[in-house]
């Protein structure tokens, strides 16, 4: 029975931690620009902890850019002008999603390149195999596996 | 011995792009703001409120602005080498109070020395923002004309003092002369 209690009592415990909500500003009027703060606070780097998002981390930093990035908002500002006003200060890292230029364009073009890279050599490699000869005779399996072995 | 070539070279291209990256500090983030302009500001001096500091006082001169905070042990950690940059009286030191307790601060500086020319007191840490600062302590090196030169994360040594900051001062003194 006290088994059971102290689980029910660590249960308790374990769900307030994620009960626990580290933005304290209150909602925006406009619906369409709480979701852009939402999803900003989702991408954005803290730096202190970099595996964060400010929206996950309880370091004062990211509350710092929360209130930043709140107040950005609820005066209008776009995605675009809030993300430029973070990597002027912070550079590229602060956004999880590195934007589509300067050395990050490698990032997402890397993808294609090496699936194009696999394409050529494998294009290759069946063009060679295909002109090794073709031992269709079954009896003549010595030769056969002589071939497949040397290959 | 041909068809190996391959494999082997992308293999040695691998181990190095490891042994690169492996080696890199990840928590060093390049300051986007060297070789621009430093950010305006205006905040109420540490020890008095009614004056102000601005970016005004960085230039005109060779000119270091360190972020500092009484909660932040680094700091305490390089505050020695912070009083003999000053002692030397080559380069006004201009300290950004971050996130601090005005109080506090003062006590530090009375404890330990105060190597700073004026202190900017950024109690909500806005103007840290505008620098770029991530972390305590960090260290940047301004030249007369507002440009950011240099940025230095963690604790400043005389080694890092000598090597980063005075060979930049003499290359760029160089230049405008």
């Amino acid at each position: 029975m006290n088994a059971v209690r102290l689980q029910l009592v660590l249960m308790l415990c374990f769900g307030l931690c994620s009960a626990y909500a580290l933005d304290t500003h209150k909602p925006l009027n406009n619906p369409e620009q709480q979701e852009l703060y939402e999803r900003l606070t989702k991408e954005v780097r803290c730096l202190v902890c970099q595996n964060q998002a400010i929206g996950d981390s309880s370091a004062p930093l990211a509350a710092d850019l929360r209130r930043e990035v709140w107040e950005m908002v609820a005066a209008g500002q776009s995605e675009q002008q809030i993300k430029t006003f973070l990597t002027d200060r912070y550079g590229d890292f602060v956004l999880y999603k590195p934007r589509y230029a300067g050395p990050a364009a490698l990032l997402w073009l890397a993808p294609g390149l090496l699936l194009l890279f696999g394409g050529f050599v494998l294009w290759r490699v069946v063009r060679r195999r295909m002109t090794l000869p073709v031992n269709l005779d079954n009896d003549a399996s010595g030769t056969d596996a002589r071939q497949h072995s040397g290959d | 011995m041909n068809r190996f070539i391959v494999p082997i070279v992308g293999f040695a291209i691998l181990v190095i792009f490891l042994m690169v990256g492996l080696n890199r500090d990840p928590t060093f983030v390049p300051s986007p703001l060297i070789g621009k302009q430093i950010p305006t500001f205006s905040l109420p001096q540490l020890d008095a409120p009614d004056k102000t500091v601005t970016d005004a006082n960085l230039r005109g001169q060779f000119s270091i602005l360190n972020v500092w905070a009484t909660w932040c042990s680094g700091c305490r950690q390089e505050h020695p080498v912070l009083n003999r940059i000053a002692a030397q009286g080559q380069v006004p030191i201009y300290g950004l109070n971050w996130k601090d307790d005005a109080g506090q601060a003062g006590n530090w500086l009375q404890q330990l020395g105060n190597p700073y020319t004026a202190n900017a007191f950024d109690k909500e840490g806005r103007v840290a923002i505008d620098w770029g600062v991530y972390g305590a302590p960090e260290t940047f090196l301004i030249a007369p004309d507002g440009t950011v030169l240099y940025r230095h994360i963690s604790p400043m040594s005389m080694a890092v003092w000598k090597a980063e900051f005075l060979t930049r001062i003499a290359a760029a003194s160089g230049e405008t002369l």
